[in-house]
């Protein structure tokens, strides 16, 4: 494909290089996607990234679910100019955790995004201005649809692996429960089946703050001079402080006050505190490359999200699974604490699942799984070369 | 320091393995409790098409599991089998063990809770070498060959042979078989067991 490899040892990591994203067209009419929701919805663009070969036989794709906020591009850089690689660009390339030299690695922008696939900022054909909010309530299993659509259209039967983290990690056991014969490998890291009535609250305080903005106009701001950009900065200033811990925060920032090392006695300073300053900055960042109406979509579809809905138990709904499993959870979560990964793991040794269950320990709370590279390597990779190892001898 | 003193022999690691083999059958679900880094495991899938699971505390000890391709669940013992529903499997294996963890009765009622069946090995502290020790030279036992002493040695309880059956009998569990290990050897039959016998391997099921 356009993957550009870097010539290493074995031992050696090295980076994808410069990659590109592509985008195709999926659930044209007649073929549109039956959502949830009731609606059917397309046609439906992909944005999507791949980084190493397909192999002949085609048993060596694994698909990267991304987070809330993650887009396609997981590895390498756009440009030579660009600042900053792929968002899991330590796990993801020749020598690294998900080894490009071996395995052909696919990630796409989850429908609703605002990444290139479509979400409330395409245009909607019928009218030529964006979707806006007009779009179809989305649920995972429909992010999933799109997904398991592009797999095919790649030309690939069955994954090697599905892996994701937080919301990716929702995506990838939804996969595993709907298209159980899909994939010989699923790893879910900091997730859980659902979200916790703490994690809706959070989600709710978010939605709310980009409500109340006034440029918000009903989800109607494209076009317009200012779009909701504080309401989405302060939603994403509160979703922050749940994806850390407690220690790390007060490891990193403390009582510090950002320029002074005096109280300046003013209620309209901001940023006085280091972690106001860190705060705001986040906020900043975000507003620049997140739309809030993606916001407003992708955190409703996390808040419906229940795996064992329309199953007796979540057991019964994994049982169709024909996968192994590896899942992991990290000690300062609190926003997917290590008890909904036990409950996943119960549910997949009731329905006599292979399942392989680490809980790390880790100071950076919910965020560990984009920070901790070393320790998940030592899982995932070993994990990989089983699966992997098990499907060419299946093959052969 | 500590003058030299006798140490109770962990069976060979071949032989144990061997005889816990033999006890399963083949083509059943088996959980390893403290499965370490999933050696029995892999030889029970292997050689007895066992579908298996490991329970272990330590994480890399995991690691080197999963590099075997033995799933692996990190959990303490201590705290029970939390995350393993009744019956999902026909055997728990735990394997020299029992003697560490803090409450053995718990456990063993957690191994036949989650299998039908349990397989226990367990140091015999009526072994004979262990009271002429104490006996003699006033000294506490220690199993194995490793450099531990009273105060830091991962066992916590101390039974013979006389001692396990009565707490097996308090907690309504039936023995199936008692093996005996005297020196290098299984001896099912053999006399005077707890005082010959180093280790013990019992089959346990749930009493009526």
């Amino acid at each position: 494909m356009t993957t550009e490899t870097t010539t290493s040892s074995d031992s050696e990591q090295g980076s994808v290089g410069i990659v590109e994203r592509k985008t195709v067209r999926l659930f044209d009419a007649p073929n549109q996607l039956d959502m949830k929701c009731g609606t059917k919805f397309g046609p439906i663009d992909v944005a999507y990234e791949t980084y190493g070969e397909l192999s002949e036989q085609r048993d060596n794709a694994i698909f990267v679910c991304h987070a809330l906020t993650g887009d396609a591009h997981v590895a390498g850089y756009h440009s030579p100019d660009d600042q900053k690689p792929g968002w899991w660009d330590e796990f993801v390339g020749p020598g690294k955790a998900l080894d490009t030299r071996k395995y052909f690695v696919i990630c796409a922008n989850a429908l609703g995004g605002c990444q290139g696939t479509t979400g409330p900022t395409s245009i909607d054909p019928d009218c030529g201005q964006p979707f806006a909010l007009n779009l179809p309530v989305i649920s995972i299993s429909d992010i999933i649809d799109v997904h398991a659509e592009l797999v095919r259209y790649l030309g690939i039967e069955k994954l090697l692996a599905i892996i994701g983290g937080s919301l990716g990690g929702m995506q990838v056991l939804d996969w595993a429960v709907r298209y159980p014969e899909q994939m010989d490998g699923v790893i879910c890291l900091a997730s859980g089946p659902r979200l916790s009535a703490q994690g809706i609250a959070f989600n709710a305080v978010g939605r709310r703050a980009i409500v109340v903005d006034p440029q918000y106009h009903a989800g109607d701001y494209y076009g317009k001079e200012e779009g909701p950009r504080y309401g989405l900065a302060l939603a994403r200033m509160v979703a922050h402080i749940t994806y850390l811990s407690e220690a790390s925060i007060e490891k990193k920032f403390g009582r510090r006050l950002q320029d002074s090392d005096e109280f300046a006695y003013k209620l309209e300073k901001e940023t006085e505190f280091q972690i106001e300053s860190y705060l705001h900055y986040q906020g900043k960042r975000f507003v620049e490359r997140f739309d809030a109406n993606s916001y407003m979509y992708l955190t409703k579809a996390m808040d419906y999200f229940d795996l064992a809905e329309g199953y007796e138990s979540l057991a019964d709904a994994l049982s169709q699974s024909q996968a192994s499993f590896l899942i992991a959870s990290y000690t300062t979560d609190w926003l997917f604490p290590t008890i909904q990964s036990r409950e996943i793991v119960t549910a997949l040794i009731g329905s006599g699942k292979r399942v392989t269950f680490a809980e790390f320990d880790s100071p950076f709370g919910h965020d560990s799984f984009l920070l901790e590279f070393e320790q998940l390597e030592e899982l995932v990779s070993p994990f990989l070369t089983q699966a992997f190892a098990a499907r060419r001898g299946k093959s052969s | 320091m500590a003058t030299k003193h006798y140490c109770m022999p962990d069976p060979s690691v071949g032989l144990m393995d061997k005889m816990i083999l033999e006890q399963i059958d083949s083509g059943s679900r088996v959980v390893d409790l403290g499965c370490g880094d999933g050696r029995l495991l892999e030889q029970l899938r292997h050689q007895n098409g066992c579908s298996v699971q490991g329970v272990e505390l330590d994480v890399e000890e995991i690691k080197r599991a999963i590099t075997r391709g033995v799933p692996v669940i990190h959990a303490d013992l201590d705290k029970g089998l939390v995350d393993v529903p009744d019956s999902a499997f026909d055997w728990a294996v735990l394997s020299q063990t029992l003697q560490q963890v803090a409450r053995p009765q718990s456990l063993l009622l957690e191994m036949l809770r989650v299998a039908r069946k349990a397989l226990v090995v367990v140091p015999n502290f009526g072994y004979w070498r262990v009271r002429r020790q104490l006996l003699f030279r006033g000294r506490a036992p220690v199993t194995s060959a490793l450099p531990y002493e009273w105060y830091n040695t991962p066992n916590r309880h101390f039974m013979s042979m006389y001692d396990f059956r009565d707490l097996v009998a308090e907690s309504n569990i039936a023995i199936q078989r008692e093996i005996p290990f005297i020196g290098d050897h299984p001896a099912e039959n053999a006399w005077l067991t707890n005082l010959r016998a180093h280790n013990v391997l019992y089959v346990l099921e749930r009493g009526n």
